[in-house]
């Protein structure tokens, strides 16, 4: 279970979260639903352990985090996947996308051809890993993420409205991949999106959807007036 | 009218891309003069030493403030010594003192750039306290302090120029971490497990090299006017060392006699090596930096 308790963030004096408890238990699919503004990409930040939050707690698996970017463990890092909004900001410009998707091996020291493996399952030919990242479109380079994102096999990924700036079969296709994913392994997955269309069709019955309040709400009036439901 | 609105287009691309074509070439010419003109003066600084048959430091006073001509190109200074020959010893002096220097204080600031920026926090603020309290020092200054510590010579004045000149790439370095380190793809390495070396060298490095590299190429000539100062006050290079430097502050004194030569041929040769590195200079930036190229292959 990865868990989220009370957990504040503020930007300066902004309050962009006010205590919110969120959980994505393992091997299902929890939804984030909620307007531009309201805090859905920081709470992501949070559950990758990339923002420390002003107050309350984030656990792994009933363990307590204490520390955040580089200096918490990297197991503990990589057991928690992010895939972002914005593939082309994801990634180095430098890099090829062969070296964007293995980068996390080679950090790990594992055998490389994991990468290429993952890639090949996510349509991107041989031609295509040796190019850079100007030289793909999105839906490629996002392609890239999601593959590179699976490569230390996390237990939990967060999309943070992956599908976002992608045509429809794109979208399918990734949506379809994290699915399998999902299943073989076990992982939690947490889908955030303003596309609640999208959200109704990835969570299945049974599922967990958050709903996040107002939108850019002003300085001071955060708190999440939206509710929780279970789709049945 | 039909046949405007088809053909107009059609035109104004082919235009564009003779337009670019055409910029190109230019690039590419300036480039190409700036490559053959470092190469030239490389090679004439490496092989004249080796194959001149004149000193340049022979003192013929017989032969003194003789006018460019055809036994000597450049004319001879007062002391009757060939201004071409010592041009190209000044040069091979001079150059290696710039670049050493600004190899220096490019490593220097970009070491302490790369830690404020990169640890921030306390270590930034400090780190940043102290570039601005070097800064606060006249240049030359310090750098005489510095020189005053060892004994004159081409150490004392590259380890001078390196440690008063180091505080401009630093803040390069710092302000390029800073943004570099708020980008998505610095969290998705963190998140892949990458420490805080490998982000350093795999993705910082790479971004800052052509920074960097731009920054200590403009030092070059800030190292040889810095050489050419102190080289003025009698702390730098010892006087029968022929450097670009020494070689104006003595052709200063011909000036006034209405000698330009001795003078002028030295300046020259400060500004050309100057100019056909940076020029060199963008061109790596361009090919280095891949958006950049991209727009070039347009």
């Amino acid at each position: 279970m990865l868990r989220a308790d009370g957990v504040t963030v503020a930007y300066d004096r902004h309050r962009v979260l006010d205590r919110v408890t969120i959980s994505v238990p393992p091997g299902e699919v929890t939804g984030l639903a909620g307007p531009s503004g309201c805090g859905k990409s920081s709470l992501a930040r949070v559950l990758a352990l990339l923002l420390r939050p002003a107050a309350g707690t984030v656990s792994v698996d009933g363990e307590e985090v204490r520390r955040w970017r580089h200096r918490a463990a990297p197991a503990l890092r990589t057991t928690i996947a992010l895939i972002f909004q914005q593939p082309r900001l994801a990634v180095d410009p430098r890099f090829t996308l062969l070296d964007v998707v293995a980068e996390p091996l080679r950090v790990a020291r594992r055998p490389l051809d994991r990468a290429e493996r993952l890639a090949e399952e996510m349509g991107l030919t041989p031609d295509l890993l040796t190019r850079r990242p100007h030289e793909v479109s999105d839906g490629q380079l996002q392609r890239a993420c999601v593959a590179r994102a699976l490569t230390l096999r996390p237990r939990y990924v967060i999309c943070d409205e992956m599908t976002t700036m992608l045509d429809a079969s794109t979208q399918a296709l990734l949506v379809a991949r994290l699915e399998e994913y999902r299943r073989e392994s076990g992982a939690g997955v947490l889908a955030i999106s303003h596309d609640t269309e999208l959200l109704d069709r990835w969570c299945g019955p049974g599922s967990t959807v958050h709903r996040f309040g107002p939108a850019e709400p002003g300085p001071g009036q955060a708190d999440a007036t939206g509710g929780t439901w279970t789709r049945t | 009218m039909t046949t405007g609105t088809r053909t107009r287009p059609a035109t104004r691309a082919r235009d564009r891309r003779r337009d670019r074509r055409r910029d190109r070439r230019r690039r590419d010419r300036s480039r190409r003069l700036a490559a053959v003109t470092l190469a030239v003066l490389g090679l004439a600084v490496l092989l004249v030493p080796l194959v001149a048959r004149l000193d340049q430091s022979q003192v013929d006073l017989a032969s003194a403030s003789l006018p460019p001509g055809l036994a000597h190109p450049f004319g001879t200074d007062d002391l009757g010594r060939d201004v071409l020959l010592r041009v190209v010893y000044g040069l091979r002096v001079s150059l290696l003192v710039g670049l050493v220097a600004a190899a220096v204080s490019a490593t220097v600031g970009t070491l302490v750039g790369l830690a404020a920026g990169t640890l921030g926090g306390a270590a930034d603020r400090i780190l940043m306290r102290v570039v601005d309290g070097f800064n606060s020092v006249p240049h030359l200054l310090f750098g005489i302090f510095i020189v005053a510590l060892f004994s004159p010579g081409a150490t004392a004045v590259v380890v001078s120029v390196g440690l008063t000149h180091w505080m401009t790439a630093a803040r390069i370095v710092r302000s390029e971490v800073l943004t570099l380190r708020s980008r998505p793809f610095v969290d998705a390495a963190i998140s892949g497990g990458s420490g805080r070396a490998r982000i350093v060298l795999r993705h910082f490095l790479p971004h800052l090299a052509p920074h960097v590299a731009l920054a200590a190429v403009l030092m070059v000539p800030h190292a040889v006017w810095h050489e050419t100062a102190l080289s003025f006050l009698g702390l730098g290079l010892p006087p029968h060392l022929a450097s670009l430097g020494n070689m104006i502050n003595d052709g200063a004194r011909s000036l006034l006699a209405g000698d330009w030569w001795p003078s002028l041929f030295p300046g020259l040769f400060i500004l050309l090596p100057t100019l056909a590195i940076s020029t060199l200079a963008q061109g790596w930036r361009d090919r280095t930096d891949p958006r950049r190229r991209s727009e070039l292959q347009l």
